[in-house]
Parts: structure tokens; C-alpha cells; sequence
């Protein structure tokens, strides 16, 4: 039943590495991103505020699969943008983690909003009156805070962006839902086996990170 | 937000502002005209690729309504499968006794972990000779669909029901209501108010979902048209433009709706005020996380 695990004709492994490449990086864009995006919405610059919204409101509400599609289809087919990629592997790679930052950052930037809302106004206040700006209020004052208090939704968005990661089958990027399809073509008769190896493979990606991300979380929650 | 981040400007915080609203156009105008000559470069500007989309009504006809209503068929579908599926084990997991309350929270936190896509594809494969081959995308579709978020919508039931007061329960039990009886009609009632603007954000999740099966299962639904209109128009990106528009205009008017819903519940005397927080269970495209409470 498991005999296609031991054949070598499918790099399991390899694919769910790239699942787990494909999820750091676009995790690292997405957190830039978003706390840009953050910045901007609760800047005192109402164009930019409008930006913000407007960028958080539409991207949010497309499907994943439509802006990695769009990624593949508009950006590179079309405009001819590869991102400095060469080969077919390289540039599907990274446009998938560009659509995959687009749109995380979005749930980033509204987990860090929400926790910016935790941190007491009297903290922006006191820093106030101590005359810093803006930029310094937010940068030494509130976020640090703010972060502590987001770590918990920032795991939820971190193991969303995990699953999330397989929609970059749709382009081609050989990573675990491809496999699978590609296995579930093959092996017909070991359906239940396919699925189930699957499964447990993301089960042990984001089970891990959720238990650690709330330890850390609880860890360092600011008690008020 | 209000503005606790800054003060009420005065004179020179007014100019700065200024300041930096310009440059932030600037920098906005650069980005805009930088991709509007590169689709330029490509004539993805041209009059005859975005005209189709107002003078032909065909490409409306025969493309683009289909679509919508295959997306909103699959989602209205499993939707509903989903809601009660959802609500039983997310009592289930409430249950006294250990040997329902383990195996339920099993099966929730499994397909709460597995990507939806994942899902779709066993789905597929699992029809395969039972459902003849141009309906089976649907049944996949919504096998995905219904096991991922009945996974999810459990836990928005359970935390909808552990958001009411202990003093509910309690009281049921000193008016000598049984177990059932309290949740019947004691807590089921007033967890269903607050509970329903995350479900009305999990109908969200679960139409943008659907644009899977469009992509990799060959349903035909609002993505998948994208590939006969541009073969027919050849204009990839106004059909993935005017497409993701749609999604958004749906999206939006349900989201709007939830936010309106959640506006009147909180207002409203019936409900506890109790509100279980949509957004965080909206995170996915391919999944959501679980309703965290606020932090």
C-alpha cells in the first residue's frame, strides 16, 4: 500500500521543502509588507491612509488563486516581469511568493492593527509629551508592545500562509499539492495512503507552529 | 482609529503632512505610470481588448454571469452542508462525555489543518467512477469545501457558545433544565447572534476558495472563464482585472453586510453583545486558523 513511499519515483520530501521555502520567504515578505501597510493606515497622513484601506479592503477580498494566477498570466506571460528569475522553476517560484506576500501582508497588517489598538493611549500620550515624533512613537513605543499582543494572530496567519502555500500548485510550482496530484494520478489504488502522507505532512508543519508560536505568545503577553 | 498616535496638527505638523502627501504621490504616480507603460509596451492597453467587457454583451452572456453563478453555486452549496455539519460537532466538542468530545475534536483539528486544495483533490480522486466526469469538479469542490470548513465553523459554534456567561448555564440548571434542554434553548438562541457575522465572513472564505476548483479541477466557475475569454479577446489581464473585480464586489457586499449585521446585534437587547471575532477566522484563502479571541 505504501510502496510508492519506498519506489523513489516521487521526491516527498523535496516537495514538501519547497512548501516550506515557499512559506519562510513569502512569510518574510509579507510580515515587511504588512507592517508597512500598518504604518501607513494609522499614519497622520490621510493619503496614505487611504492607501492603506483601499490596498487592505480589495486584496483581501480576491482569492488567492486569482492573484497567483494573475502573477503567472499578467506579470509574466503578458508583461514579460520574471523577477530575475531564469529557469520555469525559478520564476514560478518567486511569483508565487510575491502573490502569496500581496496577499498575506494584508492579514498581517490587520493583526498588527488590532494590536496596536491593545496598547493603551495613554502610552502615545506620555510619549507625546516627551516630545517624540510620530515615526519614534510608533517605532519605540507602540509596536513593541503591539507585537507582543499579535504574536498569537500572527501564528494563525503564519499557519493560514502554510496552507496557503499550495495554491502555488495552480502555477506550476512543484511543491506538496502538485506531488499529490501527481501521486493521486499514479496510484490509483492507494488513494487513502497518498492523502493520508499528505496530510501528515501538514498536520506536522503547522501543529509545531501553532503549539510554539502560543507558548511564546502566553510567554510574553504584557499583563494589564 | 482615532488619533492616538498623533495630535490634532498644528501649523508646521500641517505642512510636513503636506509635505509628505506629495511625496507619497509621487511615489504612488511613479508605480502607476511604471506599470501603465509596461502594459502599454504590450498593447494590454489597446481600446479593443477592454471594450469587449461594455459593448459586447456576450462576453457577459456566455462567460462571465455562468461563471458567477457556478462560483456562487458551489459556495451556496457547500455552505449549506457545512453550516449544520458545523454546528453539530462544534456541539460535539462541548459534549460531557469524553468518548464524543475526543473523537469530534480529532476530526476538527485534522481538516482544520489540511489545505483545502488537499482536500478538493482527494475529493476528486474519491468520485472518480461514482459521478460521471463533467459533474465531478462540483462534487470535489464541495467535499473540500464542506470537510475544511465544518472543521472551521465547529469551532466558531464552540466559541460562540463558551462566549456567553457562565451564569446561563447555571441558571438554566437551577430552573431544573436538563443538559439539552439548556442548550436548546438556552444557548444555542444567544450564541447564534453573535456567532453570525464570522459565519456570514466564513461564506467569504469559502466563495474566494471555490476559485481553486476553477483553477486545478477543472470547474467551471468566474476564474476558470478567464482562459475563454482571453482565447477569444486575447486580453489576459483587462479579463483578470474585470474578474477580480467581480470577486471583490461580492466579497464586499457580504463583508458590508456581516459588519452591518454585527452593528445591529451589538445594538441589539436579544443578543448577550457578544460578538465572536470573524476576521481572524477569515484569514484563509485556503484556510482559516480558528476564531482566536481578540488578544
Amino acid at each position: 500500500m505504501f510502496d510508492f513511499l519506498t519506489s523513489g519515483q516521487y521526491d516527498l520530501l523535496g516537495a514538501f521543502w519547497v512548501t516550506v521555502q515557499l512559506t519562510l520567504y513569502s512569510a518574510a515578505g509579507a510580515l515587511v509588507w504588512g507592517l508597512a501597510l500598518a504604518g501607513m493606515r494609522v499614519s497622520p497622513v490621510p493619503l496614505m491612509r487611504g492607501f492603506g484601506t483601499a490596498y487592505v479592503n480589495i486584496v483581501r477580498n480576491i482569492p488567492l488563486t486569482v492573484l497567483i494566477i494573475g502573477c503567472s498570466l499578467g506579470l509574466n506571460q503578458t508583461l514579460g516581469i520574471a523577477l530575475g528569475g531564469s529557469t520555469f522553476k525559478e520564476i514560478g517560484f518567486r511569483l508565487a511568493v510575491l502573490g502569496l506576500a500581496a496577499y498575506t501582508g494584508t492579514f498581517v497588517c490587520e493583526a498588527i492593527r488590532s494590536g496596536i489598538n491593545t496598547v493603551p493611549v495613554g502610552q502615545a500620550e506620555a510619549a507625546r509629551a516627551l516630545g517624540l515624533s510620530f515615526f519614534q512613537v510608533l517605532t519605540l513605543i507602540v509596536l513593541p508592545q503591539a507585537f507582543r499582543a499579535v504574536i498569537a494572530p500572527l501564528a494563525n496567519v503564519l499557519i493560514a500562509l502554510t496552507k496557503n502555500t499550495t495554491v502555488a500548485a495552480a502555477i506550476g510550482v512543484a511543491e506538496a499539492a502538485l506531488l499529490m496530484k501527481e501521486m493521486i494520478e499514479n496510484e490509483a489504488d492507494a488513494l487513502y495512503a497518498v492523502f493520508g502522507v499528505i496530510a501528515l505532512g501538514f498536520v506536522l508543519l503547522t501543529l509545531p507552529t501553532g503549539l510554539l508560536l502560543g507558548w511564546v505568545a502566553k510567554r510574553v503577553a504584557v499583563k494589564r | 482609529m482615532t488619533s492616538v498616535l498623533y495630535d490634532a496638527p498644528g501649523p508646521k505638523a500641517k505642512a510636513r503632512n503636506l509635505l509628505y502627501t506629495a511625496v507619497f504621490l509621487v511615489v504612488l504616480g511613479l508605480g502607476l505610470w511604471w506599470v501603465l507603460a509596461k502594459m502599454a509596451e504590450k498593447n494590454q492597453l489597446d481600446a479593443d481588448k477592454w471594450t469587449p467587457f461594455v459593448e459586447d454583451a456576450n462576453i457577459w452572456t456566455t462567460f462571465l454571469l455562468p461563471g458567477l453563478g457556478e462560483t456562487l453555486k458551489a459556495g451556496l452549496i457547500a455552505m449549506v452542508i457545512a453550516l449544520p455539519l458545523g454546528a453539530l460537532f462544534g456541539m460535539g466538542r462541548l459534549s460531557d462525555h469524553a468518548w464524543v468530545r475526543i473523537p469530534v475534536g480529532v476530526v476538527v483539528e485534522f481538516f482544520r489543518a489540511i489545505p483545502v486544495l488537499i482536500l478538493m483533490v482527494f475529493g476528486s480522486a474519491l468520485f472518480v467512477g461514482a459521478v460521471s466526469s463533467d459533474i465531478r469538479p462540483l462534487y470535489a469542490a464541495i467535499t473540500g469545501l464542506v470537510l475544511y470548513n465544518a472543521s472551521v465553523i465547529a469551532e466558531i459554534v464552540r466559541a460562540g457558545i463558551e462566549s456567553l456567561p457562565r451564569g446561563q448555564t447555571d441558571a438554566a440548571k437551577a430552573i431544573g433544565m436538563r443538559k439539552g434542554q439548556t442548550m436548546v434553548y438556552v444557548l444555542i438562541p444567544q450564541a447564534v447572534t453573535a456567532m453570525l457575522p464570522a459565519l456570514v465572513s466564513q461564506l467569504v472564505v469559502i466563495l474566494k476558495d471555490t476559485a481553486l476548483a476553477g483553477a486545478l479541477l477543472g470547474y467551471g466557475d468566474l476564474l476558470s472563464m478567464n482562459r475563454q475569454i482571453s482565447a477569444n479577446y486575447s486580453n489576459t489581464i483587462p479579463t483578470l482585472v474585470v474578474i477580480a473585480l467581480l470577486y471583490v464586489l461580492v466579497n464586499f457586499a457580504l463583508t458590508t453586510f456581516a459588519s452591518w449585521m454585527e452593528g445591529r446585534l451589538r445594538k441589539s437587547k436579544k443578543g448577550t453583545g457578544a460578538v465572536v471575532a470573524g476576521d481572524v477566522a477569515e484569514v484563509d484563502a485556503g484556510g482559516a486558523v480558528g476564531v482566536g479571541k481578540a488578544p
